[in-house]
């Protein structure tokens, strides 16, 4: 059971930034403009400790969250697909014309009293 | 009455040590209008090179600029805003073709406003002094503000042209060279004023760089050859500008947005009056610039016994909104900025749904037709739910409010403060304790009490909590571009007797 899930098409966009960028981390952003987003970036470029969660892996690379976001999202599954537009942030697919973007629905009964046992 | 599109050239080129460059590589991005989703022109895609090119030519200008007189630099400040202002319709236009927003308020707010912010630093440091302090009879203590040197001014697309004056203006009349980044969504009022005011500043003292984030961004940022990274924007890349700076050990400021708060008390319906009806207005004011404002009123929390008959008429006004051509001055809420934040926004409305909330106006996109059919228009947007809902946690930068309801002052405060951000709030009533004791209460940098975005350049503005730190507008601005020189003078003509 997973919390998250990623579309064949962002693989795809993922394979295509891993061979020019090697080793890669999604790191879903909050607050305004570009914020609500996963951003991908180079796996050295961002210091991560116990203050993000590691959601799950997809594609071979790590999907994190800072954690007291995740206290808002942890009901909720997201799948990372892409979208033509772009952003502002330092998301290494913004060059390309394209956006990651999470679309979500909430856990089920079944998944929520797995993954977030009480 | 209607405008249309204003005219652009081919491509434009960054502008770097007073004059228009080609970007070093030859590579240019095209940048397009959500209004009709059409090209506009085709901008620099900037490199680490560029970028270089623009650090070193504010580097060769600062230290003449920082000695220039405080006379002088508020005579070229009063100068660009006096450009701004003669050509206000054509930057209006401009700005609402890049951007989306209704002309209406790029006529009547984006542009007037930028003016006077450039006017106010004109000012203040015509009037502002150093100190000196007499700590005894032979020390005197004397404080000079000096400038940082080259500050990176990285800006987002929301208020493309307000948020260039709220950042360059401060930044240059402390005597800093500046190196900005426009938002690669909305790189055209930027170069519009850098063709205008091409001769008023000495050439490297204002910079102007295209291109995106991972190109163009990080390299600026991180550049040791930078004295200060000023950033709005969301918090992955706030967090990831400050790693940077701690590289150089460089400060920051940030504005990270938020998911404001605007708390309605029961005496606002007291009686059914001009003060109700400026109510009613300040709670549809989630929809002013289609929502893409850091400060959006986006949760509106009513108390419970007057909160039947205040969404009513809440609800009434928000279908009322006119939306339509952004070139129509009687457009009130034109397109989105972009097509990601389009389906970002969609995708909330519909996650908050499915989380159980109730549609109460709006929810879907807006189609218009003819010209604008390929533009990225969304409704008007009410959901009706509870506080821990996703959609009442993340900023949605749409035209989206959440209510939902609270029952007495404390239950008020407790929901607003229930949030991992504080920027903006609004508190509206007639009772003059609340007036006062709950905009204490609400942990934001700005709360708007009976009144809402109002953004006068003589207030200060920022955030607490995960909205960022630091402050812009107002006096004290100056004073995150600037350094403190102490002097500490003896006029005691005996040595200390240590040795």
């Amino acid at each position: 059971m997973e919390r998250v899930a990623i579309t064949e098409r962002a693989i795809a966009l993922v394979k295509q930034l891993q061979e020019k960028h090697g080793e890669l981390i999604f790191h879903q952003s909050g607050g305004c403009c570009d914020g609500s987003s996963p951003m991908i970036f180079e796996k050295e470029d961002m210091y991560l400790d116990d203050s993000d969660v590691l959601l799950g892996e997809l594609a071979g690379i790590n999907y994190y969250m800072n954690r007291d976001q995740f206290e808002y999202w942890k009901h909720t599954h997201l799948t990372i697909d892409i979208t033509a537009g772009r952003g502002s942030s330092f998301s290494l697919e913004i060059p390309l014309g394209f956006r990651f973007i999470i679309h979500s629905r909430m856990l089920s009964e079944e998944e929520n009293a797995a993954l977030n046992p009480a | 009455m209607s405008y249309h599109k204003p005219k652009f050239k081919e491509k434009y080129g960054n502008f770097i040590n007073g004059k228009f460059v080609d970007p070093v590589d030859g590579e240019y991005f095209e940048n397009t209008s959500p209004v009709d989703n059409t090209l506009i022109a085709k901008y620099p895609r900037s490199q680490k090179a560029d970028v270089e090119n623009a650090v070193d030519a504010a580097n060769a200008a600062k230290e003449a600029w920082g000695n220039t007189s405080a006379a002088e630099r508020a005579a070229l400040l009063n100068k660009v805003a006096d450009i701004i202002e003669a050509n206000l319709e054509e930057f209006a236009l401009v700005e609402t073709c890049d951007n989306g927003k209704p002309i209406r308020e790029t006529i009547n707010a984006d542009v007037p406003l930028s003016v006077d912010h450039w006017r106010y630093f004109a000012a203040v440091i015509r009037a502002e002094e150093g100190s000196a302090t007499e700590l005894d009879a032979n020390t005197l203590s004397m404080n000079i503000k000096e400038p940082l040197g080259v500050i990176a001014q990285i800006i987002p697309w929301n208020f493309p042209l307000l948020m260039l004056s709220w950042k360059l203006p401060p930044a240059l009349a402390a005597g800093n060279c500046v190196v900005l980044k426009p938002a690669e969504q909305t790189p055209s009022s930027a170069t519009l004023l850098m063709e205008m005011i091409a001769d008023v500043f000495p050439p490297g003292v204002v910079n102007v760089i295209h291109g995106f984030g991972p190109e163009a961004g990080k390299p600026l940022a991180s550049s040791p050859k930078v004295d200060k990274v000023a950033f709005t924007g969301e918090t992955t890349t706030g967090q990831l500008i400050m790693q940077y700076a701690s590289k150089n050990l460089n400060p920051v400021t940030m504005e990270l947005g938020g998911k404001s708060p605007n708390v309605f008390f029961n005496s606002v319906m007291d009686e059914d009056d001009a003060f109700l009806d400026k109510a009613i207005e300040g709670a549809v004011l989630f929809a002013f610039n289609q929502g893409e404002v850091c400060t959006c009123p986006s949760r509106l929390l009513v108390q419970e016994d007057i909160y039947d008959k205040f969404m009513e008429r809440v609800i009434a006004r928000t279908k009322a909104i006119v939306q339509n051509n952004p070139y129509d001055v009687a457009c009130q809420v034109g397109a989105q900025a972009s097509n990601d934040q389009y389906e970002k926004i969609l995708s909330y409305i519909s996650i908050g749904k499915e989380d159980g909330a109730k549609v109460l106006a709006g929810g879907e996109a807006s189609k218009l037709e003819g010209d604008f059919a390929n533009g990225f228009y969304i409704q008007p947007t009410i959901l009706e739910g509870h506080n821990k809902m996703r959609v009442f946690q993340e900023e949605i930068f749409g035209p989206v409010v959440c209510v939902t309801k609270f029952k007495d002052e404390a239950e008020a405060i407790e929901i607003a403060n229930d949030t991992l951000y504080g920027l903006g709030a609004g508190v509206w009533t007639r009772d003059a304790h609340q007036l006062y004791q709950i905009p204490r209460a609400i942990k934001a940098g700005r709360v708007w009490v009976n009144c809402y975005h109002a953004y006068p350049a003589h207030a200060p503005f920022g955030g607490y909590k995960k909205s960022g730190f630091g402050r812009e507008n107002h006096l004290m601005m100056m004073n995150y571009y600037r350094q403190t020189k102490n002097m500490l003078i003896s006029y005691d003509k005996n040595k200390l007797g240590f040795f």
